[in-house]
């Protein structure tokens, strides 16, 4: 079809889509066909684009994001209309709350009857004006390309997010002109509100150097902006620690001297206490959301704050900042550091008494616990990160194993934590790491799910079986939903309404699919059952199944301050001590 | 507090719901909302008057810009600037009643636009202030009002503020001497609440 592009030939608006597609770099698509959505399926044969056919709209969604993610470049997915669309907007939203650069391609009846409630019609448009960064509906062959490389360019441009594209059927009928260069966009025009004057960056180098007890914040966008290097510089230049949003973990390598660790509701004690110690905040592209805040009245009462971001609508939008550089991370830091001189002299009283927080708060010593035959999940995080060097790609559902996840698998480097942290969806692992798999063939991916949220979307095994795809799945099992069993012992007097989960045997489920598995029951069975997954060349499962009712520690109760961490109670088995696993 | 934007967006099917979700999505009521051609081909200009707290408008300014269709939004805010509405008053009126009503149109500087036996309309065009003043003096003389119907507030800068008719009138001094005409600077926003 490569003649195709320079000829200006008459082609369908199907054969057009999928030649705009190749011609922007797309080569996987994650989709379900249907009727609305059939005559672009058709053409799919005549082009270089593999597609991964799913179990359920939104795990194509999922999948898209997941590969996003993973790679940094734009994930897609298509279905048909009606119900096809409208499955998809759970993982319209997982997008769109995280910023993820998504394309969703879904087909649409025929622009004749639009508007009749004729068969799997739905204003897909209309449910997801909320949901996406733009939408579309394209009823004409000859807007198919333009519209294309449009979404393409919005998805992936400032803040990104999901971009979602509605062609009627009769338009993928219709033929066109195709000329990919003449459907060439526009510009990308920049937010007019970006703001990175020389004075606020003078503003912001003074209040850096006369801080004396800053902390630099890295969030996502750290990892979207590819800022690693200079938010690396500013902080061994002035010897600043770093705290990481959920978001932004393996942004900033967990193992340099300076990491702080996670922060806000699951975070870790110290980096909770040091930010309300703090004078100075450098937040880097993150949007102080109310997971990360606590209690704002009682938020880093003594700091002043610096909010590096590129989305102005964020600025002020819950903390109250003294100044705001709003533009590209990468590049406003890039402004900024040559007026920032090393700091000499040692180690300073400030970083001393952040590390000897690290030491009072204490981490849980993995290594000394008691192996009494109770298997934590805090046990199967630690010992996937011993087992993987740090080194997997890992993709987790959401609730309390993502927690354990983010406090006990220490990630080096951005993109190897995927997980849904502001719309929190269940049933994000499975798919999404599919997507993640598609995007990095060669890089290990697991799969970390409770047995609540791998229920919800367990159908794509069927996807992993079909495609042979060697990924590592581990469900923590712990017979509940867990995190709402945690609150529901925190703040409704132990009253687990409909918490208890009853799960399938998932090794036989997984048999089902074709796919090995191994359960484990105590803490001496993990490591074998890991090292088979790991060698196993195609999927596997394992079951772990946990204590059944542990709870995330610390956690910030809602309205309480970020200092008003609860804590594990001291008769509990899982002793804190200093030593870091 | 009010807020009043004008949001000058691309005339396409759909913009007008964009807008409106985003409001809902901010979780900001839009007391009026009126929208229609402006000086471009191809352009529509909103005026939108919301209520939200005074630290807001920053907020809901920089997300209508992230819609793709908006071009330029404008907070009016306390700038100096013309407001008018224009309403429709339907009250009941017989011809014995109804000369009382003439005085007041009269000194509303009001128009009657339709008579028939048993109601009159009034025409009235001002600010809001002068729009409710009339409303209250017939609802308090004890006219029957059976129908109003109101366009909502429109807003235009005095003098020549907005960088937006700046770059027209370069655009029009230049054609005159037939030079290109430079490449119009990215719309430049005003901000009264961004910390610098």
């Amino acid at each position: 079809m490569s003649e195709a592009k320079s000829a200006g030939t008459r082609l369908t608006g199907s054969e057009i889509l999928w030649a705009t597609l190749e011609g922007e770099g797309v080569r996987e698509v994650f989709g379900y066909p249907g009727g609305a959505i059939l005559p672009a399926y058709d053409a799919l044969r005549k082009f270089p684009v593999r597609h991964i056919l799913v179990r359920h709209e939104q795990g194509a969604v999922h999948m898209a994001d997941g590969y996003a993610r993973a790679s940094g470049k734009v994930g897609v997915a298509i279905a048909t209309s009606g119900p096809g669309a409208t499955n998809m907007v759970t993982g319209l939203a997982t997008a769109m709350m995280d910023s993820i650069p998504v394309l969703c391609i879904t087909g649409q009846v025929s622009s004749k009857v639009l508007g009749s409630d004729a068969f799997q019609e739905i204003d897909i448009t209309g449910i997801t004006l909320p949901v996406t960064k733009h939408n579309y509906l394209v009823t004409r062959a000859e807007d198919i390309a333009p519209v294309i490389r449009e979404a393409l360019l919005i998805a992936q441009s400032g803040r990104p997010g999901p971009v979602l594209v509605d062609i009627t059927k009769d338009a993928q009928q219709a033929t066109a002109t195709y000329d990919f260069a003449a459907a060439a966009p526009r510009p990308y025009r920049p937010h007019p509100m970006l703001r990175a004057e020389t004075d606020s960056v003078l503003k912001a180098a003074e209040l850096i150097r006369s801080a004396k007890r800053p902390i630099i914040f890295a969030g996502h966008g750290m990892i979207q902006s590819g800022a690693r290097e200079q938010v690396r510089a500013l902080a061994e230049r002035l010897q600043i620690p770093v705290a990481s949003t959920l978001l932004g973990l393996g942004g900033f390598p967990a193992s340099h001297p300076l990491s702080l660790g996670m922060m806000g509701m699951h975070g870790e004690a110290w980096v909770n206490h040091a930010i309300q110690q703090s004078d100075l905040l450098i937040a880097c592209g993150m949007r102080f959301d109310d997971r990360v805040t606590g209690s704002l009245a009682t938020y880093a009462p003594n700091a002043k704050k610096i909010h590096i971001e590129i989305d102005p609508a964020e600025i002020n939008k819950n903390v109250k900042v003294d100044v705001a550089l709003i533009g590209d991370l990468a590049q406003v830091l890039e402004a900024l550091l040559p007026h920032l001189a090393p700091r000499s002299g040692g180690e300073s009283p400030w970083l001393r008494e952040v590390n000897a927080m690290k030491g009072e708060c204490a981490v849980r010593d993995i290594q000394n616990l008691p192996d009494n035959g109770h298997l934590y999940a805090a046990h199967v995080m630690n010992d996937l990160w011993h087992a993987t060097n740090g080194k997997a790609i890992v993709v987790t559902d959401v609730g309390q194993h993502q927690m354990w996840e983010a406090q006990y698998y220490k990630h080096e480097d951005p993109r190897t934590l995927i997980t849904s942290g502001g719309l929190g969806t269940m049933g994000f692992a499975l798919p999404a790491a599919v997507g993640a798999k598609v995007a990095c063939p060669d890089r290990e991916v697991w799969v970390i799910a409770g047995d609540g949220g791998f229920q919800m979307t367990a159908a794509e095994l069927s996807t992993i079986a079909q495609e042979n795809l060697d990924l590592n799945i581990a469900i923590v099992n712990n017979g509940y939903l867990g995190m709402v069993r945690q609150w529901q012992e925190f703040f409704y007097d132990k009253n687990y309404e409909s918490s208890p989960i009853l799960s399938p045997d998932y090794v036989k489920l997984a048999d089902a699919h074709g796919i090995p598995g191994a359960t484990v029951r105590t803490r001496a069975e993990v490591k074998a059952a890991v090292s088979a997954a790991r060698e196993c060349k195609g999927p596997f499962l394992i079951n772990f199944l946990v204590e059944k009712e542990d709870s995330v520690y610390p956690m910030i109760a809602a309205g309480s301050a970020l200092h008003e961490m609860i804590r594990r109670p001291g008769n509990n088995p899982l002793i804190e001590t200093a030593e870091d696993a | 507090m009010l807020h009043t934007f004008v949001a000058i967006v691309q005339d396409r099917p759909g913009v007008l719901t964009r807008v409106a979700s985003l409001f809902r999505r901010l979780n900001v009521n839009i007391v009026s909302l009126t929208v229609g051609h402006s000086e471009k081909p191809g352009v529509s200009r909103m005026t939108i008057v919301s209520e939200a707290s005074p630290t807001a408008g920053h907020r809901i300014m920089a997300s209508l810009y992230k819609l793709e269709n908006v071009l330029q939004v404008d907070d009016i805010g306390q700038h100096s600037s013309v407001s008018r509405e224009l309403a429709l008053i339907k009250v009941a009126a017989t011809p014995k009643t109804r000369s009382h009503i003439f005085e007041l149109v009269e000194v509303f500087r009001a128009r009657i636009v339709d008579l028939a036996p048993e109601s009159l309309m009034i025409e009235i065009t001002g600010v809001e202030s002068k729009i409710e003043g009339l409303i209250q003096v017939l609802t308090e003389s004890e006219d029957r009002i059976l129908e109003i119907s109101r366009t909502g507030r429109m807003v235009m800068r005095r003098g020549q503020h907005t960088s937006r008719v700046l770059d027209a009138m370069r655009v029009a001094t230049s054609e005159s001497e037939a030079e290109t005409i430079p490449a119009a600077e990215p719309d430049t926003v005003e901000e009264a609440d961004l910390p610098q």
